[in-house]
């Protein structure tokens, strides 16, 4: 029998062993790994290891934060799906779809400051949930496994994007691979503090979507009924519970906050309507993000900002002659340790077996 | 019109050989009731492997280089997919996860290991042209039509597809192997209790899965590309399991989807010099084998053509 581990333990070892095959692959392929925890550091807290004169800059934690507020938000999608027993693997689509609506708003409607960048989020969201209607409708009606639907729609949605970019919005002439910029009305403000970071009001979205996860999972009716339906779906739905209306909503909300994601990185990042030819993974990021963190809008956060951590010190890697791709390594590592997580429960059992019979040795002897 | 088709057949048939391999190798492994989206990841691992290989052993003059970065690829598949063998078999992880752990992984570590070996993120470029000849069957090619269409000026890999497709066919439907290792897809249980070993069974299947998709990949990389980057396989992994949905999980579906799916993408090259297509925006034909499996999906709802247990999570104890 396994004894019961908290969802906390099982993460965080699932962490230092990612970590650890991080510095495994390094050593084996001759680089240092300590390197990793210098640019992690650096990525951290803006000190530098290797050159301490230069003090504190401040703007690697903002950039840190930068990259942790969409994995946040795509976190709490895969989060949300997650507990009403289903696996958003579509998050990738949901972005594009975010980001297309996003930048159609900004481009072709005219709104005063404040209120357009508002505005366009708000289109992003409601595109990121459209987009994963189809799952959600399909699982629920027809039965069929969302994962495959979802995997289809992200790449309905890359050529899609290309083609609505390409027919219905202002294409820039220069570069023929993107819009035009967008109207100065359209802007998430900045928060860089005077150095060359782009923090920037988005994250307000991410706190919020934390909080709002919160509030409806664990403190409304709704949110109730859809972790039951998560937990037990012909018994959830015995007791009246409307599974299969839940089943729909929850990968609409779902997909929601995906595309927010969509639009805050497309306006803060970019500021531009983008031509993706290929996928940003923020949506994959979000499956690592609510593993690790447990799918609790506060292990999201965490994991978040973990996952955050490593995606900003991508460049540190670089610099510090690490291939940045180590970094994917790591990440999914960790995802793969935390699946396993039977196996690091009967490895914790062996090892709580093996303290206890030396206890009793001892008592004995 | 029946030149240009001439034209194409060849070409849709390249671009669906590395579909159907890796589609055959997701249907011996859902077929045994391990869900393998790690196909994706299987492909790099192969085409980086092939590439790569490929680069070291021409530079150093090896001859026949080409066979042994094909059969390397194929063992790397093997090596690599045993991982999602472990976690889904043994450790009874969720096989979705696991695979989308592979394919995480898979992008990363081929990356990596080109910008150790080669010093930039994607291996150097070998010749291609000399690698494979195109060729005709001397027989099969004077049938009319079919002849004209499929065994006339294709690659070999074109060839071996067609063979693997049957082989794959045989070795499921025709052999106790495959019938044990279809019916531990349906309902292991069952298949324990009459003495089929169910995890040794998943695990070979799943280790054929990773096997045929690294050859797939490899397949993709030698005939279409000149080097092997990051944007190499392109997703085609997951066009690969729309190839083995659309086949209904059975080989020769498969094999059909696939030069479906292949079809309609060299078909968006095409769409100028069709009149009946040129409305047509190319993207519409990237999306076609996408939108196909939804609405395939939908049709096959409620009918029993997958196998049952797949994705599930086998418990011994469970009865």
């Amino acid at each position: 029998m396994t004894r019961r581990y908290s969802k906390l333990t099982i993460s965080l070892i699932a962490v230092v062993l990612g970590i650890l095959v991080g510095c495994l692959i390094l050593v084996i392929t001759g680089r240092n790994p300590v390197n990793i925890f210098i640019a992690l550091i650096r990525s951290l807290t803006g000190f530098s290891v290797n050159n301490p004169a230069r003090g504190i800059n401040i703007m690697y934690p903002l950039n840190w934060l930068l990259s942790s507020v969409p994995i946040i938000l795509t976190g709490l999608s895969v989060a949300f799906a997650y507990r009403t027993g289903m696996f958003n693997i579509g998050g990738e689509g949901q972005f594009i779809a975010g980001s297309l609506a996003c930048a159609t708003v900004a481009l072709l409607v005219d709104l005063p400051p404040v209120i357009h960048p508002i505005a366009c989020i708000l289109a992003g969201g409601i595109a990121g949930a459209l987009w994963a209607f189809l799952p959600g409708f399909l699982k629920a009606f027809r039965n069929i496994n969302e994962v495959v639907i979802c995997v289809m729609m992200n790449y309905i949605a890359l050529y899609f994007n290309d083609w609505f970019v390409r027919s219905f919005l202002p294409i820039d002439k220069l570069t023929l691979a993107r819009t035009v910029a967008f109207p100065e009305t359209v802007s998430l403000g900045d928060l860089s503090f005077g150095t060359a970071s782009q923090f920037n009001y988005g994250v307000i979205f991410a706190i919020l979507g934390v909080i709002i996860f919160w509030f409806i999972m664990e403190k409304t009716t709704f949110g109730y009924s859809l972790r039951a339906t998560g937990f037990n779906s012909e018994g959830s739905r015995y007791a009246g519970m409307k599974n299969r209306r839940n089943t729909v909503l929850s990968m609409m909300i779902a997909g929601a906050f995906t595309g927010v994601a969509g639009a805050i990185v497309i306006i803060g990042s970019y500021g531009y309507g983008r031509i993706f030819t290929a996928f940003d993974n923020y949506g994959f990021d979000g499956i690592s993000v609510a593993l690790v963190g447990g799918s609790s809008a506060g292990g999201v956060l965490a994991a978040g900002l973990l996952f955050g951590l490593m995606n900003a010190s991508e460049t540190q890697f670089q610099i510090l002659g690490i291939p940045s791709e180590v970094s994917d390594n790591i990440q999914a590592a960790i995802v793969f340790f935390v699946a396993i997580q039977y196996g690091i429960k009967i490895v914790l059992d062996l090892i709580g077996k093996h303290r206890m019979n030396k206890k009793v040795k001892e008592e004995v002897a | 019109m029946l030149d240009l088709i001439y034209e194409m057949f060849p070409l849709a048939l390249t671009s669906s050989v590395p579909l159907i391999i890796t589609g055959l190798g997701g249907v011996f492994s859902e077929r045994s009731g391990v869900v393998n989206i790690a196909l994706d990841g299987c492909m790099q691992i192969g085409g980086f492997v092939a590439a790569a290989l490929l680069v070291i052993l021409d530079g150093m003059g090896v001859p026949g280089a080409i066979w042994y970065s094909i059969l390397a690829a194929i063992i790397a598949g093997g090596v690599f997919v045993a991982i999602h063998a472990f976690a889904s078999i043994n450790m009874r992880a969720d096989q979705t996860v696991s695979g989308t752990a592979l394919n995480i992984f898979a992008g990363g570590l081929t990356i990596t290991l080109c910008e150790i070996i080669f010093g930039h993120k994607s291996t150097t470029a070998y010749s291609l042209g000399a690698i494979f000849p195109r060729i005709s069957i001397p027989i099969l090619s004077d049938i009319p039509i079919i002849g004209d269409l499929f065994f006339t000026n294709n690659y070999p890999f074109t060839y071996f597809t067609y063979v693997l497709a049957i082989f794959a066919w045989f070795m499921l439907y025709k052999t106790a192997f495959g019938l044990r290792l279809r019916s531990c897809g349906e309902y292991p249980q069952a298949s324990a209790s009459m003495g089929i070993k169910v995890q040794r069974t998943r695990w070979i299947a799943v280790l054929i899965s990773g096997m045929l998709s690294a050859l797939g990949g490899a397949a993709l990389v030698l005939t279409t590309q000149t080097y092997f980057h990051g944007g190499s396989i392109n997703g085609l992994g997951f066009v690969a399991i729309a190839t083995m949905i659309f086949g209904r999980w059975h080989p020769i579906g498969c094999l059909f989807t696939g030069m479906l799916f292949g079809f309609s993408q060299v078909l968006g090259y095409y769409t100028n010099s069709l009149p009946l297509l040129a409305g047509i925006p190319s993207q519409f034909f990237s999306m076609f084998p996408y939108i196909l499996t939804i609405i395939v999906l939908v049709l096959f709802s409620g009918k029993s053509f997958g196998p049952k247990a797949s994705g599930e999570i086998y418990d011994p104890g469970k009865r």
